[in-house]
């Protein structure tokens, strides 16, 4: 076990480094489509929605698929790696949309009005009064999309990318180490995946509890 | 009194198809306490939107100072400045302290010094008893508190008129009072102000002039004490009876339990 | 310009081999759910019990099939399974199992959430009008419940029926394994077919998942 221990190290790192750096940029493409959807922006609203439809019905292993097996049929060639960000951004994008979004449409519209009486033009509006309330009630569902994302990063393997399933088949097909190799699997997803996980459970209990009030 | 700060010509509003407001005209003077009354529905919290351009309207105009208060207008956010306006369910902002509340458009909307905004907000909220709560957050505060605070969000914006729509409804009875006390305090001031209210007493010790809505016009306009003592369209008596009609259970009720 | 790859599609019998790809996957989603469904029902009232452990058992349960990714519960029955109990499972048997499991625990955290949903003061008024414990469940609490459980099962259905797109990668025929397969045959003539048959392949999930969460967004607003 112990052989093999580094070898699943390199993985979670693999793991971890495109989780986060797509996970980052989900957020980002998150807030800029939820802003568009909010203030209902025109042509740009609609492209927004048909790619988070169309975001949210399909399989992240056959966005893969295509960007890694397909594209380079019309000459763009991405490295695994740049597959596996683009395509955990693609999904996650569109997952961090609707969180935002939600929470952008839970604050009242009221609130919206008392900022412009006072004379706020609806960026200022948006920018000092929405966004930052939306901002807090959408954490719980953040950090649940960032456990979903961090668990699909486990399809990365279907596109030859060494993460953790890699590894662990590599272990069971060529060495027959299945039990060993199972295990330390289900451990580094838990390592991983269990104080994001129970830091959300916190987060949510503590927002509903000491919510802002009115 | 000064002259007209605020006029209002063949004000047309329409929500899907129904119409609100029916060719209302209005005009307020400087200075002027104005209050709106009217049964439910007759639009009275609509006029006051229209004021302050939260609602497009159909038809005619509304123009404070000379200039047009229009919902596309692209001075619309110079005019709000000019405009405070106080809401019936508070609407602080919850993610904000009260100093933030009260300072977030001075500072932001018109660039003014920090020092000297912060400065103001803490004595506004001194003269409305509220010293101390500059760190609080709006859910620790009651509903007459918050209600303040709203008031002097909109005052530290130096408005040239305030509109109170229905500012005392959602408050429990025993809050109200702390509220309307700093409105006359204001109209004291010489505030020019137009407010929407169901408390008719305070209607009768604050106004200047009584304006009754009924049906999207006005149907009649008068000095407070004419309008609660002879009001002279039926219309009027018949909603100024509803509220006698309150009192009369309530002496029976009275009675009953004796 | 090679020959547009598309014509791929209509060469033979590959489109419709591909919708058979796409009815395998289908077909272990509609398995599974058929099965999840009232198992999650049951693993949703078994949540709702007031006893300690219960209440631990079923979390750890949950907690355990949630966090870990469906892969490496597929992994773990397919080939722990074989190694621990000696079962050979097929892979399409493994894979119903999973996903059973999986829908099971996310049924039965839906159930929860929707019994919990319901105010207190629904039960209470209805005990004040004198309806007992059953009478209280069958004509206020679970007619307000299903309201909200339809479309989040619904949801459940798409995101199972997106997520069995994975067991290709324990060897199971279905539509990207056969997209493969169409690939490779035709390797020299359609060199472009794997931008072609990808895509498709893409479409054909979209135009599966998005008519269903259509629907269960429809159901949803008409019954808000």
């Amino acid at each position: 076990m112990r052989t093999y221990a580094p070898m699943y190290v390199e993985a979670a790192l693999l793991t971890l480094r495109i989780g986060t750096t797509g996970i980052l940029l989900s957020v980002a493409v998150g807030i800029i489509c939820s802003g568009v959807l909010y203030n209902r922006v025109p042509v740009l609203k609609g492209i927004v929605s048909a790619y988070v439809e169309l975001s949210r019905n399909t399989p992240l292993l056959v966005q893969l698929f295509f960007l890694y097996f397909g594209l380079p049929k019309i000459g763009i060639r991405l490295s695994g790696q740049m597959c596996g960000v683009i395509g955990l951004t693609f999904l996650g994008g569109s997952y961090m949309t609707e969180a935002f979004r939600s929470s952008l449409e839970a604050v009242e519209k009221i609130q919206y009005e008392s900022a412009m009486s006072l004379g706020m033009n609806s960026v200022q509006v948006f920018r000092y009064v929405i966004f930052p309330q939306a901002l807090a009630t959408a954490v719980p569902s953040v950090i649940a999309n960032v456990v979903f994302l961090l668990k699909e990063t486990s399809v990365f393997s279907g596109i030859a990318l060494a993460d953790l399933m890699y590894v662990a088949k590599d272990l069971i097909g060529l060495y027959y180490q299945t039990g060993e190799a199972l295990l330390m699997l289900v451990i580094a997803y838990l390592v991983i995946l269990l104080p994001v996980s129970l830091l959300g459970s916190v987060l949510e209990r503590r927002l509903r509890y000491a919510g802002f009030g009115n | 009194m000064g002259q007209n700060i605020l006029e209002i010509v063949d004000l047309v509003k329409k929500y899907d198809g129904e119409t609100i407001l029916n060719g209302l005209n209005l005009q307020i003077r400087k200075g002027e306490v104005v209050v709106v009354l009217g049964p439910s529905g007759c639009g009275k919290s609509t006029l006051l939107r229209c004021m302050n351009a939260l609602e497009s309207i159909q038809g005619g105009q509304i123009l404070l100072e000379g200039m047009r208060v229009e919902k596309n207008a692209k001075n619309i956010t110079l005019i709000r400045q000019k405009i405070g306006m106080v809401f019936q369910s508070y609407e602080l902002f919850p993610h904000k302290t009260i100093l933030e509340n009260i300072t977030l458009a001075p500072l932001h909307v018109q660039k003014r010094s920090q020092s000297q905004v912060q400065e103001e907000a803490c004595t506004l909220l001194k003269r409305v008893g509220l010293s101390g709560k500059e760190n609080a957050y709006p859910r620790q505060l009651s509903g007459g508190q918050k209600q303040r605070v709203a008031i002097v969000r909109a005052l530290c914006m130096h408005p040239e008129i305030m509109l109170f729509d229905e500012v005392t409804a959602a408050l429990d009875p025993e809050m109200v009072r702390e509220v309307l006390d700093v409105i006359l305090e204001l109209a004291n001031e010489g505030m020019t102000m137009v407010i929407v209210t169901h408390e008719m007493q305070f209607a009768r010790a604050v106004a200047d002039r009584v304006v009754f809505l009924e049906g999207g016009r006005i149907v009649e306009e008068s000095d407070p004490e004419t309008f609660f003592t002879h009001p002279s369209s039926d219309r009027a008596k018949a909603f100024l009876q509803t509220f006698e009609f309150h009192k009369e259970r309530q002496n029976h009720a009275e009675k009953q339990s004796t | 310009m090679q020959d547009l790859g598309i014509s791929i599609l209509f060469r033979g019998s590959n489109f419709i081999r591909l919708l058979g790809g796409l009815w395998v996957t289908v077909r272990i989603s509609l398995l599974a759910a058929g099965l999840s469904v009232p198992l999650g029902i049951l693993f949703g009232l078994f949540l709702n019990i007031r006893n300690p452990v219960t209440k631990v058992i079923g979390r750890i349960y949950l907690d355990f099939i949630r966090i870990m990714p469906q892969l490496v519960l597929l992994f773990i029955v397919f080939f722990g399974a074989t190694r621990a109990f000696g079962w050979n499972l097929s892979n399409e048997l493994s894979a119903v199992l999973v996903f059973t499991l999986w829908g099971t625990a996310e049924m039965g955290d839906l159930v929860r959430g929707a019994l919990i949903s319901i105010p207190k003061q629904q039960y209470e008024s209805a005990q004040a009008l004198g309806f007992d414990t059953l009478q209280t469940y069958r004509f206020i609490i679970i007619p307000q419940t299903l309201r909200r459980l339809i479309p989040l099962t619904i949801n459940l259905v798409t995101r199972m029926i997106k997520t069995t797109s994975l067991v290709v990668l324990i060897g199971i025929v279905e539509m990207m394994k056969v997209g493969q397969q169409i690939i490779d045959a035709n390797r020299f003539e359609y060199p472009t077919a794997a931008l072609w048959i990808y895509g498709v392949i893409f479409l054909l999930y979209f135009f599966t998942c998005w008519p269903i969460s259509r629907f269960a967004k429809w159901l949803e607003r008409k019954w808000n």
